[in-house]
């Protein structure tokens, strides 16, 4: 190990944070910049499940609430290719990456948003899981993504208690309304679970990960964390989690769950889930669409910019 | 929202270089926020912006949707000149200097509180 090499792992070690000027290993900028990035591919595209719904609210409060929940999606893709870029790459580089399909975003996405259960059940169990998963990424080495976490965590909460409420709403509604919030948590319950990624045995990244303490808790870990905090609140809502093998176990002192679809968490991983080739080219087309506000925006800075030369 | 994002076995990761590439985008920002009057302004983020004017807009926008504070600076990141971490010894004293403490005097209890 060289002396830059023994100084970073001895930061790590006491469990300081790494800042962006700080010298460090190839590989942590590289796993750095994929990870973050992606995770801002992901807030992006997230915004089109949502958004589907916008103009199906059923009331103007949950409209406006939706419409504030997608612009913080937004907000979280900010802050985090704001974060990427303090590793040395800019924002339309990664983006590039995105839209040639060299970059993954998160594969929840790739499910469709069937009814306005979905809402619920998103905000609920899909902002759920995330939570689970950036809580320990608050406690990240890199600094500014730690920051990025602990600001997106606070906002995360509103994300999750709305999704709770719409779900509750519709359970104490009539029998077709229940039946609908049950359909969803039937449809999103497994690809949430599939969210915390492979079992740590199957985990490819994960070990130098942990060893760099970008991830701190392992997916099997973070899976058990999820379920044993969701169960009881499905109990609340009076709503059937959709797997026979789920069970307290005493003795573990958590919930048993039965196994995960393995060929269908792959299948989605590799493009082939039921709305992958939409979410990417809805994205394209907007980043397409939206380059006539890029380029007046800009025409009107260097505009402003003469103006005051001459002035 | 989330997020772990996985890659299929056999399915390499495409790392992107470690250096800009230098792309024709918006020029960056970085943002501060007074989070109430009597405090002063703390770095808030980054973002990219045209112009000032517009830096600040977006700023509203990315880093103030709950109210955040009551005033905004927007600075050109070229702007700022940053010290090397590893000068930090240098600038901030790698020598403990006791006696710039108040805790190093001992004061009498009689004395009462100083």
């Amino acid at each position: 190990m060289t002396s830059h090499e023994e100084r970073f792992q001895a930061l790590i070690d006491s469990e300081e944070k790494i800042e962006s000027t700080d010298w460090m290993p190839d590989g942590y900028r590289a796993t750095l910049i994929r990870q973050i990035a992606q995770h801002a591919h992901s807030e992006v595209i997230g915004m089109q499940p949502e958004g589907n719904w916008i103009t199906r609210a059923p009331s103007l409060d949950r409209k406006a609430i939706l419409m504030a929940k997608v612009q913080d999606e937004a907000g979280h893709g900010l802050y985090l290719y704001s974060a990427t870029e303090t590793l040395g790459v800019t924002r339309d580089e990664v983006v590039e990456l995105l839209h040639q399909g060299k970059h993954k975003y998160s594969s929840i996405f790739n499910y469709p948003t069937l009814s306005w259960a979905d809402m619920g059940t998103i905000g609920w169990l899909v902002d759920g899981a995330a939570i689970t998963n950036q809580v320990m990424l608050t406690r990240c080495s890199y600094g500014p993504y730690s920051r990025a976490m602990v600001r997106i965590c606070k906002e995360e909460s509103f994300h999750q208690r709305q999704g709770y409420e719409i779900l509750l709403a519709l359970c104490r509604g009539t029998d077709e309304q229940k039946a609908m919030a049950q359909d969803s948590v039937n449809r999103w319950w497994w690809p949430s679970l599939m969210m915390f990624g492979p079992h740590d045995s199957a985990s490819t990244h994960s070990e130098q990960s942990m060893n760099w303490k970008i991830k701190r808790v392992s997916n099997d870990d973070l899976r058990q964390q999820f379920v044993d905090m969701t169960v009881p609140q499905a109990d609340y809502l009076g709503l059937t989690l959709p797997d026979p093998d789920l069970q307290w176990n005493e003795e573990r002192g958590h919930y048993d769950f039965g196994s995960i679809d393995w060929d269908e968490f792959w299948q989605v991983v590799k493009g082939n889930g039921p709305m992958n080739r939409e979410r990417l080219s809805h994205k394209i087309k907007a980043w397409d669409d939206g380059a006539w506000v890029r380029e007046a925006a800009a025409a009107h800075a260097a505009k402003q910019a003469r103006k005051k030369e001459v002035a | 929202m989330p997020y772990e994002i996985h890659t299929a076995p056999g399915e390499e990761p495409e790392d992107v270089p470690t250096t800009s590439g230098g792309t024709t985008t918006w020029p960056m920002w970085e943002v501060f926020i007074r989070p109430r009057r009597g405090l002063a302004h703390g770095h808030a983020g980054s973002l990219h912006a045209p112009d000032a004017e517009t830096a600040l807009q977006h700023a509203r926008d990315v880093y103030t949707r709950r109210r955040e504070g009551v005033s905004v600076w927007v600075v050109p990141t070229d702007a700022v000149y940053a010290s090397d971490p590893d000068d930090a010894e240098d600038l901030f004293e790698a020598i403990e200097k006791p006696y710039r403490h108040a805790t190093y005097y001992e004061i009498p209890e009689e004395v009462g509180h100083m």
